[in-house]
Parts: structure tokens; C-alpha cells; sequence
């Protein structure tokens, strides 16, 4: 598939980001370079100096709301897609209203209750759905131990070993390695496996 | 039993066992744990009741802070 053929597929398709921090600031940036048609984000937090360390933010965006200010990055980086933001902290009802017609859901959350409860939600309610989490990604180094892994609709992406901790702190590259791969698994759901790839690891 | 946990095949000396039975075989006491078997997600509720079998694909994951 040539680069404008995957626009052509993207442009018809709606992904939904659950969480505006370092997961899903980036992974929304790479959806919106790659040409997705439509984007669905929720956060209820504000853009504070302590997230410049690894979410897509500015300087200047510090106290705005971070979907207005993500949604504003968007556009900067493609005009063409669209955004829909909510400012709510998501229950089990709000996931379901508002991402029951992405085509994919993504969890950006940071909080293992929250990843639950999204988790439980998308399996009970939108069981028709993938689900792409992130599951591991503070500290820094450790390349290899960042992986995917699928079970059914479900695709968990990152190292399931390193929760944040006061001397385990999450940072840009990890952190964006593991949006990434979301982003990725999402491309890899919404156009199938690429066949001009090669997908088997070299001894 | 041959069951494939997380991707990897392990045997065990039981016919089959109960999910609770499993987390306490293999030591998984973190309480933010998510369990499929064959895709299917087990309740928590259910962990007493839910049997893991010979050939079964069960997949638990812990669910950390981060994102």
C-alpha cells in the first residue's frame, strides 16, 4: 500500500483515546500525522509544567484544559483531521456513549483502576471492539523488555513490570515508545498485517 | 496438565485447577490482576469456580500505574 492508499483507508476511520497524558498525547500526534480521519479524546486534567518531561505539550499551553490543548497541537500537525474532546473524568456509561462508534479504542489511563474499569467496560459493553492498553513503561533503558502481546480484542503494549514510583519516574522516551506501539497496533488493526513487511524476527 | 500462561508452556502435576488455585500456585498475589482464559475474562468473582485445563491459553497481566 503506497502512503496516500493508507490515508485513503485512515480518513474514514475513528479512534478513541481514553486519557490525555503521556500515552495518549502521543499516540493521538502519530494517528493525526498518518492521515486518521477522526479522532475522540477525553481528559479532565489541565496541562502542568511537570508533563512537559513526556506529553505531546507546550510551554506555554501550562493550566489550559490538556483536550483543548491537544486538539490544538492536532491541527497544527494535520488541519484536515477531526476532533472530538471531552473534558470528563470517564466512567463505565460515558466510555460506552462516547466511544461505542470508534472503530478502535485506545487506554491512555494512568491509574490501574481506571485501566480495569475501562478494561471491564469494553469487554462487557463493546465486546465487538479492540482494545489497545499500555501496561508498563516508566523508568528509562531496557529497550528489549518492551513488548505486544494479543489476546483476542485485547492488545497490551509495554514491559507489564515498571509502575511509576517516586525513583521510577515515567519519561519521554519510554513513555512515547510504548504510545507509539499503540498507535501502531491500531494501524496495524485498521489497514491488516502489512504484507510487504517482514514479520518474522531475525535469528 | 500443558497449558500456555502468558505465552509460555507450562506443565503442572493437576488434571486441572481453579483460577484462585493457579494464582496460588505460580505466587501472583498483586491485586490488580487481569485473567483471560482462551480470551474469555474471568471475574474476580469467579476465580473459585473458573477451571484452567489441559491445552488452555490463560493469560494474566498486572495492572500498573503508568500512562
Amino acid at each position: 500500500m503506497t502512503f496516500d492508499e493508507v490515508k485513503q483507508i485512515l480518513k474514514t476511520k475513528t479512534v478513541g483515546i481514553a486519557g490525555c497524558g503521556g500515552l495518549g498525547s502521543n499516540c493521538a500526534v502519530a494517528l493525526a500525522r498518518v492521515g486518521l480521519g477522526r479522532l475522540v479524546i477525553a481528559d479532565f486534567d489541565l496541562v502542568e509544567e511537570g508533563n512537559l518531561n513526556r506529553q505531546f505539550y507546550f510551554y506555554d499551553q501550562i493550566g489550559m484544559l490538556k483536550v483543548a490543548a491537544l486538539k490544538q497541537n492536532l491541527f497544527r500537525i494535520n488541519p484536515d483531521v477531526r476532533v472530538n474532546t471531552f473534558d470528563i473524568r470517564l466512567c463505565q456509561s460515558d466510555i460506552i456513549e462516547i466511544f461505542g462508534k470508534c472503530d478502535v479504542i485506545v487506554e491512555a489511563f494512568d491509574k490501574p483502576e481506571m485501566k480495569y474499569m475501562i478494561l471491564d467496560a469494553v469487554h462487557n459493553y463493546l465486546p465487538a471492539k479492540h482494545l489497545i492498553m499500555g501496561v508498563g513503561m516508566a523508568g528509562w533503558g531496557g529497550n528489549n523488555l518492551i513488548r505486544s502481546r494479543q489476546s483476542d480484542k485485547l492488545v497490551i503494549c509495554g514491559d507489564e513490570t515498571n509502575a511509576i514510583s517516586d525513583k521510577c519516574p515515567p519519561l519521554a522516551p519510554r513513555v512515547g515508545v510504548v504510545a507509539n506501539m499503540q498507535a501502531n497496533a491500531v494501524l496495524e488493526i485498521l489497514l491488516g498485517i502489512n504484507e510487504h513487511q517482514n514479520h518474522s524476527e531475525r535469528q | 496438565m500443558k497449558i500456555i500462561l502468558n505465552n509460555k508452556e507450562e506443565v503442572f502435576e493437576a488434571v486441572q485447577f481453579t483460577v484462585n488455585e493457579l494464582l496460588h500456585i505460580k505466587k501472583f498475589t498483586f491485586k490488580m490482576l487481569v485473567i483471560k482464559v482462551n480470551g474469555k475474562l474471568i471475574k474476580k468473582s469467579d476465580y473459585d469456580s473458573a477451571i484452567v485445563k489441559n491445552g488452555d491459553d490463560v493469560m494474566v497481566l498486572h495492572l500498573i500505574s503508568g500512562g
